[in-house]
């Protein structure tokens, strides 16, 4: 099998194969420090950020982060560019809440079963829209995202259009309640971050992430070398839609609070999204840098104009990725890897 | 739904078919014209309307008199944003589909943000149409004018889009184009002015269809997005490309919407397109009248 156009993996300056396995573990050996590094300086934010503002500025941050890291996994390494994964963010927060709510179960446990619920929603569902190409495939996870926030807003059982409100209680890490201090919810935000991370990571390594790049850059070739392209697309999915629903059970209890146009509007889509292609899509970094730009941007952008932004956010995000998708399609992140590789030849 | 309220609930439907048609229609043919999908669609309808809206205010313009100027209005912003955006994006080497996707994405939301800012999120009415709150009375089916108005215009767009694809020189080159964009070169068809064109009357299609539905419909910045989810199932049933498959999508959409609406409760009323888009995206992916 040919190696698939993949721009973190192999290193440019190595020519035989051996040193070119040497130059890769080199390579992930240095991403795995990088990231030791920059996640345990994250996990240091709260020493030194007191202001509750910023500290919830930085739960949203790394929830994104972890949920764009989601995404990729789907648009980026598979090629599959999803603008519906709200639907999955919905089923997750919808999910912890009911089971707390209703039933009192613990919302680590709902959000199992979110995940696990989103796994299957996704499979039911690739199975009959993965057949559909490029833009088709977008416009097909639109419109079925739509029809998912149809149904909740008028499905009494969630709540229909008022939602769902958690009750007042102690704080603690059972419930995942903590009302008072929430450093708490940065340290499980970052396990998110961590965990999606290092899966993004193993996958890179993967004869699956192989598979995958091979399905985006050219699915005929790589059905043709024997690569199931619909099992890959499959897998992908499953993959994204368990982590965005675990994502989206963190947020509901995290805010304590689900409504339809809360969890399961369009925004949320592109919130997911958007990092992705600002930072570099299907690339290990990019949607953690990406995050970091856009989330504190718009938050503080909205504080400062207040109430919705008067739309200068949109304006901004809306600027922003389509000036990268123009001049910089492969990302911010690529600011940074040239300069890597520029040191990695001179070497 | 009993079945004497059947006729007036298929006119209806009927009707607003042909307007859905009419929305869709420029999304068409672009795609037709050159695989790129349009995402900021709904953006340029709600442009449209802030466009009628402003000649009735300033001008004091009644819609249907402002309506040619608001579709040359809109065919300059949809050639402009060929040129300065799409061209741009067709060019990359790197994450093509990615790229084309996110570069119209973009410009959407930076659209709705932009609206937001200037026209502020309040919800805007052209008021005292020569059209609005008259209704004909077709021996018991009652049928607002502006929904006349706007089936009729609908119906005289898609003769003229018909007659301009099989007549003219313009509709030759374009369907040429769409055929193969090499091949045209060598006889002498500048495909880049072609495709400028072709965004030019597909904006200036959904600039008549804003026109029409700024006299009963309110104006806000996001009045846009809810009418391009269904001008998306309306090109993904009808085929997408295919511009006469929008026109039968539409009235289909329509149709099953007045019906939907009748059954379930008024929230629900677009279930039925959803679910009718659902069944035939995973039967006939290519849509009723298309080619993969």
């Amino acid at each position: 099998m040919s190696i698939p156009s993949s721009p973190a993996a192999v290193p440019s300056s190595s020519s035989s194969s051996s040193s070119l396995l040497a130059g890769v573990t080199r390579h992930r050996r240095r991403q795995l420090i990088e990231a030791v590094v920059v996640f345990a300086l994250i996990a240091l934010l709260p020493l030194l950020v007191k202001n509750a503002y910023l500290r919830n500025v930085i739960v949203l941050t790394l929830m994104y982060a972890a949920l764009a890291q989601s995404w990729n996994i789907l648009g980026g390494y598979c090629g599959q560019i999803s603008l519906g994964h709200a639907l999955y963010f919905g089923v997750g927060a919808y999910a912890v809440s009911k089971l707390y709510v209703s039933y009192g179960v613990l919302p680590w446990f709902g959000m199992l079963a979110g995940g696990g619920l989103a796994v299957l929603l996704a499979l039911a569902l690739g199975y009959g829209t993965f057949r559909l190409k490029g833009h088709y495939f977008s416009i097909a996870t639109l419109v079925i995202a739509e029809m998912g926030l149809l149904i909740v807003h008028n499905w009494d059982w969630l709540g229909g259009a008022t939602g769902i409100q958690w009750p007042f209680g102690p704080d603690s890490w059972a419930t995942l309640q903590f009302a008072r201090d929430k450093t708490p919810y940065i340290f499980f935000a970052l396990g998110l971050l961590v965990v999606t991370w290092l899966l993004t990571f193993f996958i890179e390594g993967s004869k699956w992430g192989y598979w995958w790049r091979a399905v985006k850059d050219h699915p005929e070739a790589a059905e043709s070398l024997g690569v199931t392209v619909f099992r890959s697309k499959m897998a992908a999915a499953a993959l994204s839609a368990f982590f965005t629903a675990i994502g989206g059970g963190f947020y509901a209890a995290f805010v304590s609070y689900v409504d339809p146009d809360s969890v399961m509007h369009f925004r949320f889509s592109l919130l997911m999204v958007l990092p992705v292609v600002l930072g570099g899509i299907g690339t290990l970094w990019g949607p953690i840098l990406g995050a970091a730009i856009l989330v504190p941007l718009s938050e503080f952008t909205r504080s400062y104009v207040g109430g919705s932004g008067g739309g200068l956010d949109l304006m901004l995000y809306g600027g922003l990725v389509m000036a990268v998708a123009l001049l910089k399609p492969e990302g911010l992140i690529k600011l940074f890897a040239r300069k890597t590789r520029i040191r990695e030849a001179a070497r | 739904m009993t079945a004497s309220a059947l006729p007036q609930i298929l006119a209806t439907g009927l009707l607003m078919g042909l307007i859905y048609a009419l929305i869709a229609a420029g999304l068409s043919l672009i795609f037709g014209l050159m695989d790129v999908v349009n995402f900021a669609h709904g953006e340029f309808l709600m442009l449209a309307m802030y466009a009628t809206f402003g000649f009735a205010v300033f001008a004091h313009l009644d819609p249907v008199l402002s309506l040619p100027l608001v579709a040359a209005v809109m065919f300059i912003v949809g050639a402009s944003v060929y040129a300065g955006v799409v061209r741009h994006a067709m060019r990359s080497k790197v994450n093509t589909g990615m790229v084309q996707i996110f570069s119209t994405f973009g410009l959407a939301t930076l659209i709705q943000g932009g609206a937001q800012f200037f026209f502020t999120p309040d919800f805007r009415n052209v008021d005292h149409t020569w059209l609005s709150a008259k209704t004909l009375d077709l021996g018991g089916i009652f049928l607002p004018w502006s929904q006349i108005f706007g089936g009729l215009i609908s119906l005289v767009a898609f003769g003229g889009l018909y007659l301009m694809m099989t007549r003219t020189d313009f509709g030759r080159a374009l369907e040429a184009t769409r055929e193969d964009k090499g091949a045209v070169a060598l006889v002498g068809i500048d495909s880049n002015r072609v495709f400028a064109l072709g965004w030019g009357l597909g904006a200036a299609l959904v600039g008549v269809a804003g026109a029409v539905l700024a006299t009963s419909y309110a104006i806000h910045p996001q009045v846009g997005a809810g009418f391009a989810t269904i001008a998306y199932i309306t090109v993904a049933l009808g085929g997408f490309g295919s511009v006469f498959g929008a026109l039968v999508a539409g009235i289909v959409v329509g149709l099953v919407e007045a019906l939907t609406a009748n059954i379930l409760p008024p929230a629900m009323k677009s279930m039925g397109i959803y679910a009718l888009y659902l069944v035939v995206i995973f039967l006939r992916p290519q849509g009723l009248f298309g080619k993969l």
